[in-house]
């Protein structure tokens, strides 16, 4: 660094000395008159390049103030300040965000005694964008102990005509409330039983497939029918070959009762093939109902969520059918702008025996301390079917990081 | 037999007849640009709202039956700059409508031709709050955006239905006119208290103190959608005595606990000021909404004897 600028002063040294030791050499009259004439050029070019810088300024301090304050109301718009990404291909990066999911549990599981007491069971990247014209495409990467799985992988068609809405790749299966949402979306720091014995816990019926959803509006009703194949290999189902499909179907129905409160109900079916012997397919059987109430002018600090899931499944067992029960119901209540209080009574048998039912309930706290962050404490009781009982606290943490998602409903 | 052929006629009738042409319909995401589109396309459209005027525009549920409406629309009129991105997307995406989707003719950003403030510059971050990176999406706060906003709807309307191209230019022009007027009458009610001294709750006003020259010295969230803190609120009051600032402006849809303390600290009036159209009764239109909150103003500012800068 030091050589460079030895390097300019020297430079400028010498430019400095240079006109003043040709005014020492002698005051000849043809220098002065070449100095004069030199000094008459610097101030010409003095003058040229002030208008020119002023002229520039002037054109930087219009482009940097989009719009005098002052100004009277034009009647012409003004240009919007748009701004100007930095590179042209991240104009079209998909929106990213990363969901940590930080869990810390204290107390007796019998059926999880090895769980770690503090853990990151989850962290989800999602990226979100827009395919082509015609459809969208979402990425839902799940990072847990276990490796790196895409919970989530499909492309949306969302300009089929016929009121038709077509998922195409990896997805939840749109079987019930619970078996949709991601684990950061749940009102609560776990799963149901009925969703950990008959849908597959924390991964859910999730499979490869299509699923075609059909807009039918009655009156202000909103009505979705939904229909589905999947390759029928997920924690729920297990194809034997590769003709052993399983299929989804879905009907929900939706109403606003007041400008505050609504009503959503579904009822839904589920077949594949279950791999307990060679043909044993499992049948499922659900009905959902969610009550909604939040005043719009409080709608910060108030509101209450009602939700209840119910679940009959028909299972082949070699040993004959095997059926089972499962159902929750739950409630939350939003009691100031970041906190809500919950709690949640759970029932549930198993697919493939005739235990004993497991029963459980739990108690919520959720603390917000901004849209991007939460923290939750549960207090969770369990009788489970096959004896013994469980009492544990769990602390949930989540936290989200990059692009503003859409809020769930 | 006679009676059959004429019972399969009229069924064919009802199966084929064209329906009466319908106007065109359209959804807007508020209230105030709903009451724009009005102004402007008059009986030729059917015009909806998705949030109420007494909602926080940020925090709208996704209901389905938002799914219903969009799903009829021809046109789709958003605030656009992020307000809606926590609840409009997925509403979008169900709709099965190819016209409102973003990039389509059915599909206007209001905010492309306003004047927007509050466009960040330099590193942003969360810490920061819940910022919005394109801008302050309240804009249609000033009578002037709310100008170019109809100019926006009219021209989109034209190229929507051009055979009414000219109505719509009738429309907007008498709008035009009315507007030019009541802003005479707000800048004349507004004149004496230029350079007023002022709190809001949350960031809502930066084009309407803008355009009537009201100074806003602080705001009562700490940063933008976080709720009040204990520190923040102190240190407000402290320097809201230190100013004699003598109004608060408060958003209907946020709590007054904060607000009112911090008015019986300072002596400050706390006035529950509507945003957005249909935030009272009374506030029917966007022309009313600006009567309105210029009124409330007027009264607070001259009770409290605040002045302009001289």
């Amino acid at each position: 660094m030091r050589k460079p600028i030895v390097g300019l002063f020297v430079v400028l040294q010498v430019a400095l000395s240079a006109p003043h030791g040709a005014a020492q050499a002698g005051p000849e009259p043809a220098t002065s008159d070449a100095v004069a004439r030199l000094e008459r050029e610097l101030a010409e070019l003095r003058r040229e390049y002030t208008e020119r810088l002023t002229a520039l300024e002037e054109r930087i301090r219009a482009l940097s103030v989009p719009a005098p304050a002052a100004s009277p109301p034009a009647a012409v718009a003004e240009p919007a300040p748009v701004p100007v990404p930095a590179g042209s291909s991240k104009v079209f990066n998909p929106d990213i965000a990363v969901i940590g999911n930080f869990m810390g549990s204290a107390g007796r599981n019998r059926l999880e005694p090895e769980k770690a007491p503090l853990e990151l069971p989850e962290a989800e990247a999602s990226f979100q964008a827009v395919v082509d014209p015609y459809a969208r495409g979402d990425f839902f990467f799940a990072f847990s102990p276990e490796g790196v799985e895409v919970e989530e992988g499909f492309l949306t068609f969302q300009s089929l005509p016929g009121k038709l809405l077509l998922k195409v790749g990896q997805m939840r299966e749109g079987f019930g409330k619970v078996n949709g949402m991601h684990s950061h979306v749940l009102p609560w720091a776990d799963r149901p039983l009925v969703a950990q014995n008959f849908l597959g816990g924390d991964e859910g019926l999730a499979d490869a497939g299509l699923s075609l959803a059909r807009l039918i509006p009655i009156g202000s009703t909103f009505v979705e029918a939904t229909g589905e194949v999947y390759s029928g290999t997920s924690t729920v189902f297990q194809a034997q070959k590769r003709q052993d499909l399983s299929y989804v179907g879905r009907l929900r129905a939706y109403r606003d009762l007041s400008e505050a409160a609504n009503l959503d109900v579904g009822g839904s079916f589920a077949y594949g093939h279950n791999g307990q012997t060679e043909n044993g397919t499992t049948k499922l059987f659900g009905v959902d109902a969610t009550f909604r109430y939040r005043p719009l002018r409080r709608a910060l600090y108030r509101r209450f969520i009602a939700r209840s899931e119910l679940l009959w499944s028909r299972a082949a067992v070699p040993l004959g059918e095997v059926k089972s029960f499962g159902g929750y119901l739950s409630g939350e209540y939003q009691f100031a702008r970041r906190w809500f209080a919950g709690a949640r009574f759970d029932l549930a048998g198993r697919p493939f025996d005739t235990l004993p039912n497991d029963k459980g309930g739990s108690l919520l706290l959720t603390f917000w301390p901004s849209e991007f962050s939460q923290i939750r404490g549960q207090w969770r009781y369990t009788k489970h079917g096959l004896g013994g009982t469980s009492h544990e606290a769990i602390v949930q943490l989540l936290f989200a990081i990059g692009a503003h998602g859409a809020h769930s409903f | 037999m006679e009676i059959l052929k004429r019972a399969l006629a009229f069924g064919l009738l009802l199966l084929f007849a064209e329906p009466a042409a319908a106007a065109i319909s359209i959804v807007a995401t508020t209230e105030d640009l709903a009451s724009l589109v009005r102004e402007v396309a008059g009986d030729r459209a059917k015009v909806d709202a998705i949030a109420r005027g007494y909602q926080d525009p940020h925090f709208v549920e996704a209901k389905p039956s938002f799914i219903l409406k969009l799903h009829a629309a021809d046109l789709l009129v958003v605030v656009g700059r992020e307000l809606e991105i926590g609840w409009l997307p997925p509403l979008q995406l169900q709709s099965r409508n190819s016209k409102i989707q973003p990039g389509s003719k059915g599909y206007l950003d209001a905010s492309l031709t306003a004047k927007i403030l509050e466009i960040p510059t330099g590193q942003l971050t969360r810490a920061m709050g819940d910022v919005h990176p394109m801008g302050n999406p309240h804009y249609w706060l000033d009578p002037g955006n709310g100008r170019r906003i109809a100019a926006a709807i009219r021209d989109r309307l034209a190229e929507l239905v051009p055979a009414d191209a000219g109505y719509f230019a009738e429309r907007y022009a008498d709008f035009d006119k009315r507007l030019a007027e009541a802003e005479k009458r707000w800048d004349a009610q507004m004149a004496p208290f230029k350079g007023a001294k002022i709190v809001t709750y949350h960031r809502s006003w930066p084009n309407f103190c803008d355009r009537f020259g009201l100074d806003v010295i602080g705001y009562v969230e700490p940063k933008p959608g976080i709720p009040p803190s204990p520190g923040h609120t102190l240190d407000l009051i402290a320097e809201m005595k230190r100013q004699g600032v003598k109004v608060l402006l408060v958003e209907p849809y946020f709590d007054r606990k904060t607000p009112d303390s911090i008015g019986r600290e300072t002596g400050a009036q706390v006035l529950v000021m509507p945003p957005s159209v249909g935030g009272e009764k009374e506030i029917t239109d966007f022309i009313k909404l600006f009567d309105y909150d210029v009124k409330l103003l007027v009264q607070a500012l001259s009770a409290s004897g605040a002045k302009g800068r001289p």
